[in-house]
């Protein structure tokens, strides 16, 4: 353990690393789709510029808007990179990690969802409307599976805590846990719906009757657009990692030296290229479900969680 | 088991105990006394009120900080029952509880009841009943003996009853009563059955006597079920939850604060004494049925509140939820004491009492909240609201709090507790019996599925009540509420975020009770000081509120200084919202409740019985033309048609039957008396 000031410092530059390199993630999985579709891809750092114009841009705000729209995007944004903060990027251990385990990690991502949902419907809008309720339909079949998948983590390592649990995965070494395999798929499919990715939400439509994120952050402009657009790249990010670090924590620094360090960034940095193309194949094999296809979407997911947590309890719980 | 030590701090307590328990009578009394003067009779039995619940709040604390018992007898009772009173943390915690909220209702009712003033009923009959139903409520849990527990009991359903009738003009009101009354008395005559159980082995109404009972293991489980199905009809709990929904919406909504936010947690006051304080030896099977029932509870309480639109029925629907995860606390640790792991009992037990604090607490902000629109705009529909955050900003900003402490989010009081739900849930692996294992776990995800539900709900209530445009004149004109109704709120709402950030010393305290029922603390969950709170061990599971908030502020504080002061953008320019080119919008073509539950209703479609019908009215000249669509929506309560038709069909059945031996002479009915005389000294021969 290191000086607990040092260890303070290396938890916000990772909350750092973390926020800063979302746009890039979001950015990467575009370039892989295109290279998939046969278009000719924007940069890599396209995300960064849309970011920068919309933080230049005016605000255009509806009439009708309350202090709850104007302030939602600060919330949102909060509670994404504090819910960045606690889980574990380059280095286990670190004092941030303490202060969140992962259902507090679910909370976060749920208060947010909840500000999103209200703001959708201060203004009155019937997309608005459509954008909260959809949302909020999703989130609640998603949240159960995605417990489901925490808890026969925790169970495993016994341990909620994110950090605790991947140093316990990292020393049991390499054992295949059939409740793993199931759980894996599970939170897939949980983290896809909830990132509003295809199959569930399609992130490049606008104004179609198919729309779920988009609907909600309609009347949102400038700064304000820009917060909302950053925090849900900062979502994606945050599933991704969570992902990369429950079922391949291979890799990532579990000490404070420098070359740990330096491996944790490149490790982290080939998953989630990896798990991003990945993503982008699925997107681009699959056309969006209809909205009332999606529940049967995520009960598979949950009942592939429930699958893991039973296999966990039968075959490695034991007798 | 201590004797009572006449110390100081013994007088001390039972004296402020006291003290509440004759303000509150004293208060109902002064409401009758000044019938004729509605000014004096809102300063004077408001204030007593708010004395009963200062010192019930003293009182209370005082008990759990010292951790003692106080025992007393009083001169009052049967001739040969004196009645017994008992304080201990137990009791003082259920009794803080209730002099917070009690308090807060003092605050807000004087410039509530104003409405009422020049309404048909009295408004001295609403003080007398509100005043001894407060007393009624902190009499039990004072009781130490079945008697007085009984006599406490039945004063507060009663006068509960004639709360919820207060204004008897609507038959929709009677009807309510009527069945509260019905529900009351049968789960008042279980509960009585059940300490007849206990009486034939201790011998005596006392409980201490029936502590030490020697309890062979079927009566004790036979007392136990009595004993949960008195007190889980008194509750709420599927499938006894049918008063609820029809009784808490229809009284006064300081009453409904009351009855929701507190007289549930007497009866699982009642429930905790009976089976931790009076049953020696608690068995693992009671806590699975509780644990079951409550998950039931709370996942059909949340979906049946998703589909009201009435804002006071979809809180009392809420409440039914609220209780089932208090009950699956309880369940909980049932499973671990039973099975021998005395530590995970002390946490499931916590984590139920803490879930008991914060349900009074966000439960009666809501009620209070949800009164204060009832006053300003006489609309209770959430589809005829809207808007009002522009209309009562301050009232709006305190409803957000309690909707945010319902829905279980962080850094709330609301979340606090079903983490330590959670935590306590995925201990399982300690267990040996595999089915367990297995059930504990998913009752636990049916925890996260009610809890998202419960945030889908809110995010409803809240986005069709106080967010968008107004829908109805009334709303369009209404108007902030008096500054003691917005302090009641304020104080709860405050106390909402305050027991959310600081569990560690919460759960302290809570020790005590802990102490008293299991003989143990939960030590391990402060270790770390007051910033971390670790249920188990710093390494199964840790959470730090005040840093969570702490992070909260800073990040929005970053991003506002940042961002805000024109950085870059400059002035907000304000237009009119996006109509998509196809002219004004109207308010009509908002988002309504009905609709945002929509999908909700179409994926766990059989749960209810929806009775739904579109008809299409063509018009009469153009045959090809639509006139106008009606649309019709009824949803209704499954639990009726399964359970409660038939058991009153077969009841009234029954009593045609019996009305044969009914012949209207005396000297029958003389008869009928002198056998049953004579059957009842036989029997007690």
């Amino acid at each position: 353990m290191a000086h607990p000031l040092i260890a303070w410092a290396l938890a916000l530059l990772q909350t750092l690393l973390f926020i800063a390199s979302a746009p890039l993630l979001a950015g990467w999985i575009k370039c892989v789709r295109c290279v998939l579709q046969n278009r000719a891809s924007p940069s890599v750092l396209q995300p960064y510029r849309d970011l920068g114009k919309l933080f230049r841009k005016k605000v255009v705000l509806a009439e009708e808007a309350s202090w709850l729209f104007r302030s939602t995007p600060y919330i949102v944004l909060g509670t994404m990179i504090l819910a960045a903060a606690v889980i574990p990027l380059v280095t286990v251990r670190l004092p941030t990690d303490a202060i969140a385990d992962v259902i507090v990690l679910v909370g976060f991502l749920a208060l947010g969802r909840f500000f999103l949902a209200l703001a959708g419907l201060d203004i009155g809008t019937s997309f608005g409307g459509m954008g909260s309720s959809r949302e909020m339909m999703v989130a609640s079949l998603a949240e159960p599976a995605m417990l489901m998948a925490v808890f026969t983590l925790s169970m495993t390592a016994s341990s909620t805590n994110l950090s605790t649990a991947m140093h316990y995965l990292l020393q049991s070494g390499l054992v295949l846990r059939p409740a793993f395999v199931f759980t894996a798929a599970g939170l897939m499919m949980v983290a896809i719906a909830e990132t509003g990715r295809l199959p569930v939400d399609n992130p490049a439509t606008h104004l179609e009757l198919t729309m779920i994120h988009e609907g909600m952050i309609l009347e949102y402009s400038g700064r304000h657009l820009a917060l909302m657009e950053w925090a849900s790249e900062i979502k994606l990010m945050i599933y991704a990692v969570l992902i990369a670090d429950i079922f391949l924590p291979w890799g990532i620094a579990t000490r404070f030296t420098a070359w740990a360090l330096v491996m944790g960034v490149v490790a982290i940095g080939a998953k989630l290229a990896l798990l991003v193309v990945l993503l982008a194949v699925i997107e681009s094999g699959l056309a969006k479900m209809r909205l009332f296809r999606v529940p049967e979407f995520l009960n598979l997911a949950f009942l592939l969680c429930l699958l893991g947590l039973l296999s966990h309890i039968i075959l490695e719980v034991g007798i | 088991m201590a004797d009572p030590n006449l110390t100081e701090g013994t007088v001390l307590t039972l004296a402020l105990a006291y003290l509440a328990v004759a303000s509150a009578l004293l208060s109902a009394l002064v409401a009758l006394a000044t019938d004729r003067y509605p000014v004096v009779f809102k300063i004077t039995s408001f204030v007593l009120l708010g004395a009963a619940g200062i010192s019930a709040v003293a009182a209370g604390v005082m008990n759990l900080l010292s951790g003692k018992i106080h025992t007393a007898q009083l001169g009052l009772g049967l001739p040969w029952l004196a009645w017994h009173l008992r304080l201990d943390p137990l009791s003082g915690f259920f009794m803080a509880v209730t002099g917070i909220v009690v308090l807060a209702v003092a605050f807000y009712g004087p410039a509530y009841v104003r409405q009422y003033q020049h309404g048909p009923q009295p408004l001295s009959v609403l003080g007398f009943f509100t005043g001894l139903f407060v007393a009624g409520m902190l009499l039990v849990l004072m009781a130490d003996d079945a008697f007085l527990f009984l006599v406490a009991w039945e004063l507060m359903s009663l006068s509960s009853y004639f709360l919820v009738t207060y204004q008897h003009q609507y038959a929709s009101n009677r009807r309510a009563g009527y069945l509260y009354l019905l529900m009351a008395e049968i789960s008042a005559l279980l509960i009585l059955l059940a300490f007849g159980v206990l009486a034939q082995f201790s011998h005596s109404f006392a409980f201490h006597a029936m502590r030490h009972a020697q309890v062979p293991p079927f009566w004790a489980t036979t007392a136990f079920v009595l004993a949960f199905l008195g007190f889980g009809l008194k509750a709420g709990l599927i499938p006894f939850h049918a008063w609820l929904p029809e009784a808490h919406p229809v009284a006064p909504s300081h009453i409904s604060a009351l009855m929701s936010g507190l007289m549930l947690k007497i009866a699982v006051y009642g429930l905790i004494r009976f089976s931790y304080g009076l049953l020696a030896h608690i068995r693992w099977e009671w806590g699975l049925v509780l644990l079951l029932m409550g998950t039931a509870s709370a996942l059909w309480g949340v979906l049946y509140a998703l589909m009201q639109h009435d804002l006071k029925r979809l809180l009392a629907y809420h409440s039914v939820e609220n209780i089932g995860i208090i009950f699956m606390g309880l369940g909980l640790s049932m499973i671990f004491i039973g099975t021998g792991h005395p530590v995970l009992g002390v946490l499931g037990l916590i984590a139920a009492l803490y879930h008991t604090l914060n349900h009074a607490l966000f439960k009666s902000l809501l009620f209070l909240g949800s009164g204060a629109i009832l006053m300003r705009t006489h609309e209770g529909d959430l589809e005829h609201m809207g808007g009002l955050i522009r209309r009562m900003p301050q009232t709006a900003f305190l409803f957000l709090i309690g909707c945010l402490s319902i829905s279980a989010l962080p850094p709330f009081n609301g979340f606090v507790s079903e983490w330590l739900t959670f935590q306590s849930a995925l201990q399982v692996s300690v267990l040996s019996n595999a089915v367990l294992r297995a059930i504990i776990p998913v009752t636990a995800a049916l925890l996260a599925l009610t809890g998202a539900l419960a945030a889908t709900c809110f995010v409803k209530v809240y986005g069709v009540a106080f967010l968008g445009r107004a829908r109805t004149r009334r709303i369009r004109h209404a108007r902030e509420v008096h500054w003691s109704m917005r302090l009641a709120m304020g104080t709860l709402a405050l106390l909402c975020l305050l027991f959310g950030v600081l569990p560690t010393v919460t759960i302290r305290v809570l020790g005590s009770v802990t102490k008293l029922l299991l003989h143990r603390g939960l030590p391990s969950a402060s270790v770390h000081g007051w910033l971390w709170l670790t249920p188990v061990s710093a390494g199964v599971a840790s959470y730090s509120a005040p840093l969570v908030v702490f992070g909260l502020l800073l990040a929005l504080g970053i991003g506002y200084v940042l961002l805000h002061p024109r950085m870059s953008s400059g002035a907000i320019r304000r237009v009119s919202a996006w109509d998509c080119g196809f002219g004004a919008l109207s308010t009509r073509m908002q988002y309504t409740a009905t609709a945002f539950s929509m999908p909700i209703r179409r994926i766990f479609n059989p749960v209810w019985l929806v009775d739904e019908s579109t008809t299409v009215h063509m018009d009469p000249r153009e045959p090809l033309r639509v006139a106008s669509v009606e649309y019709q929506l009824h949803i209704g309560d499954r639990f009726w048609p399964m359970l409660y038709e038939p058991v009153s069909r077969w009841v009234l059945s029954a009593a045609r039957y019996v009305s044969r031996i009914q012949t209207g002479r005396v000297r029958t009915y003389l008869a009928y008396s002198f056998v049953t005389l004579l059957v009842l000294l036989w029997l007690i021969r």
